[in-house]
């Protein structure tokens, strides 16, 4: 990007810390620009608390994450899948986050440019999840596919200043926002504000206030999910799995179906956080059992339980080693737990 | 038409008193600030005022520009954004100490490196002032803090030398006793190209004036006007009259290129 950037007229710069650089984001997306910041490892930690602040001042911006090995300084640079629940609870206090989570180079491409949209629609942070094997992965793309015209632009006031509220509650949960710079001289504050954009401690305003900020996502998730089904029509057998272990899913699922006669297919979130529950309960209905492999622990996990531990079994396969999951692996895995 | 020129500057739908306590030196600070923008004759819209976190960074609820209330410590990085954003606004930061050379450290001294166009105030109280009096990074030896009821046993930053070493094009200091000379050197730093700092003294009644027997605000201003000393005179000072004395003026006043104006003749060379 710092080569790109300048012959575009965009502006690059490398801060001195990742609190600096998700700062940073903020302050230029508050004057105007579409911004972004990449981190890996303990970045993405460092930019939690700033994280929050772009959450609760509903300002606009992308942070890409390619997940690595942790805690702590942990893999540099080996795969792991350690950030999921992080992407959603990383910043302190209760919050909404858009978190997409691309499995190929092709649909990063795609998923970075409907993540930048959907901040900006919503006025909230929105995090690309990746995953180290398909970040460091080449993979072709096709740009012709992207109407470079089309851009898309936020919402900005259309009233006169003393109409102007920066934090009014309209029928879409989301207001216009007001770049710096265009005459609506307001207030930008980490505090829990009113619509007029000041520190408030009273609680109907703190109420409406936050809940504003979740409605605006709980509203418009007919927009904001996405997910991919591949081999789930006929299937007995599910597994729900993100990144790049959905393309090894994909690959097992070849091998299960057409050399062993299992039927099972694959639910993948392509938007992560909100999580997709009511898909998940309708797909799960006539399911046998549901395999979440990840590489973590059980973090994708919580929420197939929460959402669908009264439907069917669930079973999980998790790999820690600093390794992907490999297709033979899950082959093995599923064929001794059908 | 505004009898005081301050109240031009104070937001009308703000909901006063401020949070400040009695006999706190910060809101001359802020007077001192709006005096300094107004001589300039700056335009509201184009001008911002950034903040961390803290007493002194609630100074932008107050004041009628686009204003921001950032993170602890964070606000230089928040304004290195916004003025990439926007290179003809002139982008002020206000923090306290703590907030400025504590917490926000590392961003001092980039932002400094870099030269970015930044008009720092420091509000200096010596503490930490919301959170209950705790020891900041500027706290003088030996002075007492709630973290430090013995005496403080660290050495103290001086603000202005780091400004200095780092590589800020204009630096002064004042006190919140000398509002004159505050308020030019705030208006000379508003006339320049790159980052500036203006280090403010006050004085905080309630924590730190109240640990270290200066409580009443009368004899927090009478402190400053005895223990702050113009440059030229503190030059002349022998050493062992120096001590409990600081030196107050400017003490840099440069020329530099900024980062964003070579950023802008980056995009120039190699726009496509």
């Amino acid at each position: 990007m710092s080569v790109e950037l300048p012959k575009l007229g965009g502006k690059f710069i490398q801060m001195e810390d990742e609190i600096g650089s998700m700062a940073s984001i903020i302050g230029a997306s508050i004057g105007g620009l579409k911004s972004m910041t990449a981190t890996s490892g303990p970045g993405i930690s460092l930019m939690q608390e700033n994280i929050g602040y772009a959450v609760i001042t509903e300002t606009p911006c992308l942070i890409v994450n390619v997940q690595r090995g942790g805690p702590s300084t942990g893999l540099p640079t080996m795969p792991s899948q350690g950030d999921i629940l992080q992407a959603r609870w990383g910043t302190h206090g209760d919050h909404p986050i858009i978190t997409i989570y691309p499995h190929t180079v092709p649909e990063i491409f795609e998923e970075t440019i409907r993540s930048v949209e959907l901040s900006e629609k919503y006025r909230i942070p929105v995090i690309l999840l990746l995953d180290e094997v398909i970040g460091h992965m080449r993979e072709k793309i096709d740009i012709e596919k992207v109407d470079k015209n089309k851009s898309f632009k936020r919402k900005t006031p259309d009233v006169p200043n003393e109409w102007f509220f920066p934090y009014e509650r309209n029928s879409s949960g989301v207001p216009a926002f007001a770049d710096f710079g265009e005459g609506y001289r307001y207030h930008i504050t980490g505090l829990v504000h009113d619509v007029d954009g000041f520190p408030t401690s009273k609680p109907d305003q703190i109420d409406a206030f936050m809940k504003r900020m979740f409605r605006k996502i709980d509203d418009n998730l007919d927009d904001i999910l996405d997910w991919e089904e591949y081999e789930l029509e006929d299937s007995e057998y599910m597994i729900l799995a993100a990144g790049c272990v959905a393309r090894s899913a994909k690959q097992a699922i070849r091998t299960l179906r057409d050399e062993h006669g299992i039927k099972i297919g694959l639910l993948r979130p392509k938007t992560i956080w909100p999580f997709i529950s009511s898909v998940l309960i309708d797909k799960a209905q006539d399911k046998k059992k549901i395999f979440v492999p990840e590489m973590n622990m059980g973090q994708l996990l919580l929420p197939t339980q929460r959402f669908a531990s009264s439907i069917c079994d669930i079973l999980p396969f998790n790999k820690i080693n600093g390794e992907a999951i490999y297709p033979h692996e899950l082959v093995s895995f599923i064929r001794r737990n059908i | 038409m505004e009898k005081n020129v301050v109240h031009k500057y104070l937001r009308k739908n703000k909901k006063f008193p401020h949070i400040w306590c009695p006999g706190c030196g910060h809101g001359v600070i802020m007077s001192s600030m709006l005096r300094a923008i107004d001589k300039q004759g700056l335009d509201r819209d184009d001008v911002a005022v950034v903040s961390g976190i803290g007493c002194s960074s609630r100074t932008p609820t107050y004041v009628d520009f686009n204003t921001i209330h950032t993170t602890h410590g964070r606000a230089l990085a928040f304004a290195t954004g916004l003025k990439l954003a926007k290179p003809d606004m002139t982008v002020i930061v206000v923090m306290g100490d703590g907030d400025a050379v504590g917490i926000g450290g590392n961003h001092f001294i980039h932002a400094a490196r870099r030269n970015m166009d930044l008009k720092v105030i420091v509000y200096n109280n010596n503490i930490y002032g919301m959170t209950g009096g705790q020891a900041s990074p500027t706290t003088p030896s030996g002075k007492k803090a709630t973290t430090a009821r013995y005496g403080n046993i660290e050495r103290s930053f001086d603000i202005c030398e780091l400004a200095k070493a780092t590589g800020a094009v204009y630096v002064a200091r004042s006190t919140s006793y000398h509002v004159q000379a505050l308020e030019k050197y705030i208006h000379r730093s508003l006339s320049k190209k790159g980052f500036t700092v203006v280090e403010a003294m006050t004085h905080c009644p309630t924590t730190y004036g109240r640990l270290n027997k200066i409580k009443e605000p009368v004899a927090g201003m009478i402190y400053q006007k005895d223990h702050f000393i113009m440059k030229a005179a503190w030059d002349k000072l022998p050493e062992e009259k120096r001590e409990g004395k600081f030196p107050m003026g400017e003490f840099v006043d440069i020329e530099k290129t900024d980062f964003v104006s070579k950023y802008l003749r980056l995009i120039e060379a190699n726009k496509e």
